[in-house]
């Protein structure tokens, strides 16, 4: 018994334009990813080995000042580093000396590496084999790299999984189990697990895992679905390890949601009336939320630039839930693969740039002024001040979007900027005197 | 290598990027990875700038590391003068880059490009942001103004011409530096003095070759001009006022060393001296504020005008003084040697935080990151330097310096601090359950610090903190040692005593009882030796 997918991807004509670009980016690199994944492992420290720039990065790009003790930190690379790599090893091995005796309560430490760290070649992977040696049991080491040579925004996310992979248990039966793969809300996977559970799947875990002792195991009898578009390297990894994944759209939406849900109902042969009594209450539920948009969002157009993979399932979202118009759908790289279950709901003859110049697509995206831009931190404040509404990009990796009970949340974020608007009947430009002196305050 | 947790100052090119931000017409083209570009929502985010920052990063990736980066970095800086055409190109490279070592400046010279490029060296790996910021300002002044310093002579003031100054040093991503130059040039035109340039806050590179054309120079913010000055004095003649008018004290000295150097008649100071700080710090209601313990870390220009205010205009006692600024190290030092205190000198937040947990001040002056530690020992703060957060750009007017920079210190020090009357219901009713461990004091706002989160991240610092020598302890106005190591036990009724103590006063009331006791010999604490000590050490 099947589960028919809910929609057909229609076919030929509707494949979306892709066009590559190379130039500036403008997008954070892999060693963002630790801002949410610090949080998410409850038991795990990510030591970036690199340069002060890394340290402040993370630091600016969390926004603000976290108040509670963070898991994470930077191992500061410094000019007598550079001199030796013999050196370099003997100076990390102190480092972590430091901070595990700091933090007795840490299970799992992943070095991460750097733009400079990759650069002057120090093997990370090798100083992780040398201290897990020293600290397992008790801490397990690992190494990924999140540099910005090589990594993206959330493929550090990708990285960090990857990295765990090959230490996940073998399980010892070929009996089906579901794995969820990527980073989710704790509340959204409680939520998924609800719904698995009362469609009769009860075999599942997530990965990555609450805590790092709750590792899932992997086996010939896994299934496994993605639930973040970004996990490259270590879906590869985990279908080495045996486990084969479910294609489906992303869960975002009441849509991609049902497709997804769909697709393991699927394979773990759920019946169709059964899929439907527990799918249909918060589908219904979701649609409700998702109409209050509708009016508010519908004919709208709205521009992605390029930041965390995301953009062709919020595309998709958009486009046929609350009937916005897609003008352009910035992404970092395309993982054709994937996404295809998105890239075939797209609205035909959408327009994806792979890739970026960040001056050009500023240029696209004037000329088409587009009701809404989604887009990063450095660009939100020049655009509005442009007068084109904007609607940060991280957000959408910082909240909890996915599946059912966030739809009219994700639809919120988008609506929100249109909401704000609506309300202020000052300024439509910035005062100069917001960040420069005041005339009025100059005079005498 | 270094642990770092937080840092203080970000790497030397973000100082750079400050500087062109600053200013109106200066492009940077930076060799530098896609992580990188991070630093331009500082500006947009933080400062609410409402342009792009003019950087142009390279963002090159590994696979362009066996080909040419050298030739990304030269399409960079062609594509980013045909774009943005700025009046003048800084060329560099961030950490990363500097290791491929692509020579950005001989590739800039390279392009024959037709307007000054001034190539940057900022080693990513020994220096850091202020350093930064302040090594390009010098460039890019020394590049601007070369040939004008071509036998260069000063010519005499004309009689009758008013005097005219320069304001060096506010950059972007300052703190307070919008508010402070408002207020400076207004006092000094109150003075009439003119103010000929700013830089690099607003400036153009036209105005950067007009500094020459001043009397003499104000170095408003040291850790960014100081340099500059220097050179400036060497090759224009230019003298510098160096006295940083942050305080009514220091305002003061200011206004006199203007009217000295700019040669005006000595009776113009009198009529703009004037701050409410004076009279609200005399009125009775602030006696409150008396002795108060202060501890103060931050960027040395504002630490070293902090610690007088501190004492001479509020009448707190500083407990610590700090800087990350290792630029000014040996400043700070003096001033703590004049404190009697011991000066840290350190960015390394966890020593930091190590050392307010070991001091138990009542009030901590510092950045966002004291504030941060403030807010989980649910000690009272106020900010008074960068690095800077969204909030150190309030929408009000708001300057550190000149007279209303003093009423505005005035106001956001004793903001936090709770007023006299509100202390002594505390210590009249401490059994009043609103006033209990667990009830959020008012003045740290709701939602932080609850009673068991700072003790239990306030114990295991005060762990890390080595046991201080004897001598140290027992100097007059040295804190006591901290309870480490020591076999004191507190008898039941004792310890029940202390938690009706206040708890902003109780941490303090431990240490100086237990330090009693070691002092007298005492192994088991009792009520009476709670008192005695209380007796002991006074207030």
């Amino acid at each position: 018994m099947t589960v028919h997918a809910p929609i057909t991807p229609a076919a030929g004509c509707s494949e979306p334009v892709v066009q590559r670009q190379r130039g500036q980016h403008a997008v954070f690199c892999g060693l963002t990813g630790i801002i949410w994944m610090h949080r998410k492992i409850q038991d795990a420290f990510f030591l970036v080995v690199g340069s002060r720039t890394c340290a402040h990065l993370i630091q600016s790009a969390a926004g603000v000042m976290i108040f509670a003790e963070p898991r994470f930190a930077t191992a500061i690379i410094e000019e007598r580093d550079l001199a030796g790599i013999a050196d370099a090893h003997e100076e990390l091995d102190r480092v972590v000396d430091q901070l595990l005796s700091r933090r007795p309560d840490i299970k799992l430490l992943f070095l991460v590496g750097s733009c400079p760290s990759e650069v002057i070649k120090l093997d990370l992977g090798r100083a992780a084999q040398r201290l897990d040696k020293r600290f397992n049991p008790g801490c397990r080491v690992l190494s990924y790299s999140g540099s910005g040579i090589e990594t993206t925004f959330t493929q550090g996310e990708d990285a960090a999984l990857a990295a765990m992979v090959p230490g996940l248990p073998a399980s010892g039966t070929s009996d089906a189990s579901l794995l969820i793969v990527g980073a989710l809300a704790d509340v959204v996977e409680d939520q998924f697990r609800r719904l698995f559970g009362e469609m009769g799947i009860r075999n599942v875990a997530f990965f990555p895992p609450r805590h790092s002792t709750d590792m899932p195991s992997i086996g010939p009898g896994t299934l496994m679905l993605l639930a973040q578009p970004f996990l490259a390297e270590t879906a590869r990894l985990l279908e080495t390890r045996g486990a084969v994944r479910l294609a489906a759209p992303f869960p975002l939406g009441v849509e991609g949601t049902t497709g997804w849900l769909a697709a393991a109902a699927a394979a773990f042969g759920v019946q169709r009336g059964t899929f439907d009594a527990v799918t249909s209450g918060p589908r219904e539920r979701a649609g409700k939320a998702l109409a209050r948009y509708e009016p508010e969002l519908g004919g709208k157009s709205v521009f992605f630039f390029p930041d965390s993979q995301l953009e062709a399932p919020l595309a998709r979202f958009l486009a046929r839930e609350v009937g916005m118009r897609i003008v352009e759908v910035g992404m970092p790289y395309l993982h054709r693969q994937h996404l295809a279950p998105d890239m075939a709901l797209l609205p035909p003859g959408t327009l994806i740039t792979e890739g970026a110049d960040v001056d050009l697509q500023m240029d696209r995206c004037r000329a088409a002024r587009p009701d809404l831009v989604v887009c990063g931190l450095g660009l939100a404040n020049p655009l509005e001040a442009e007068g084109l509404n904007t609607k940060w990009s991280i957000e959408l990796v910082f909240t909890p979007i996915q599946g059912y009970e966030q739809a009219g949340d994700l639809a919120e974020l988008f609506a929100r900027p249109f909401n704000r608007k609506a309300r202020l009947k000052v300024g439509a430009r910035p005062s100069r005197t917001a960040f420069t002196r005041s005339e009025a305050e100059s005079c005498n | 290598m270094q642990l770092t947790v937080w840092t203080y100052e970000g790497p030397p090119h973000v100082g750079a990027i400050r500087i062109a931000t600053a200013m109106k017409d200066v492009h940077y083209v930076l060799h530098a990875p896609q992580g990188d570009t991070y630093a331009d929502l500082l500006f947009t985010m933080i400062e609410r700038r409402d342009k792009r920052t003019p950087v142009t990063y390279t963002t090159f990736q590994a696979r362009d590391l066996g080909g040419d980066t050298a030739d990304i970095f030269q399409r960079a800086c062609l594509d980013a003068h045909e774009r943005f055409k700025p009046a003048a190109i800084l060329v560099g490279a961030s950490c990363t880059a500097e290791l491929l070592q692509d020579n950005p400046a001989g590739l800039a010279a390279a392009l024959n490009l037709p307007v000054p490029v001034i190539p940057l060296e900022l080693p990513s790996y020994q220096k850091k942001e202020n350093w930064g910021a302040s090594e390009t300002f010098y460039r890019l002044t020394r590049a601007l103004l070369a040939d004008r310093a071509q036998g260069f002579v000063r010519a005499e003031r004309a009689a009758g011409k008013r005097p005219s100054c320069n304001l060096l040093g506010p950059t972007a991503l300052g703190f307070r530096h919008r508010d402070d130059i408002t207020e400076i040039s207004r006092l000094l035109a109150r003075l009439g003095v003119d103010v000929n340039v700013v830089a690099p806050f607003d400036a153009s590179v036209a105005d950067i070759a007009r500094i020459p054309d001043a009397d003499f120079n104000i170095c408003l913010y040291p850790e960014i001009a100081d340099v500059t000055v220097r050179w400036l004095e060497r090759a224009f003649r230019q003298p510098t006022i160096r006295t940083v008018p942050i305080g009514v004290g220091a305002t003061t000295d200011f206004i006199h060393e203007v009217v000295k150097v700019a040669e005006l008649d000595p009776a113009v100071a009198e009529t703009v001296i004037g701050s409410r700080l004076p009279w609200y710090s005399r009125s009775v209601d602030s006696t409150y504020l008396t002795g108060k313990r202060v501890f103060i870390f931050g960027d040395a220009t504002h630490v070293i005008a902090a610690a007088r205010i501190a004492t001479e205009e509020m009448g707190f006692t500083v407990v610590g003084v700090g800087t990350y600024t290792r630029e000014f190290a040996r400043e700070v030092r003096a001033l703590a040697e004049t404190l009697g205190v011991e000066a840290l000198i350190s960015d390394d937040y966890l020593e930091v935080e190590a050392r307010i947990s070991e001091l138990q001040p009542e009030l901590v002056l510092g950045t966002q990151m004291e504030r941060h530690i403030a807010k989980r020992l649910r000690v009272a703060c106020a900010v008074i330097s960068a690095p800077v957060h969204v909030q150190d750009f309030p929408a009000r007017y708001s300057p550190q310096m000149g007279f209303e920079g003093a009423n505005v210190i005035f106001d956001s020090w004793i903001h936090p601090l709770m007023m006299g009357l509100e202390e002594h219901l505390i210590g009249m009713f401490r059994g009043d359950f609103e006033f209990s461990d667990n009830a959020t004091p008012s003045h740290l706002g709701s939602g932080h610090g609850s009673h068991t989160a700072a003790r239990t991240v306030a114990e295991p610092m005060a762990a890390e903190i080595p046991a201080r020598p004897a001598a140290a302890a027992a100097s007059p106005g040295a804190m006591p040692p901290p309870t480490t190591g020591t076999s004191i036990i507190w008898a039941t009724d004792a310890e029940l005593e202390l938690k009706k103590i206040p708890f902003f006063v109780r941490g303090k009331a431990r240490r100086n009882t237990e330090r009693f006791a070691i002092l007298q010999g005492v192994d088991l604490i009792t009520v009476d030796t709670l008192y005695d000590a209380k007796a002991h050490f006074g207030r």
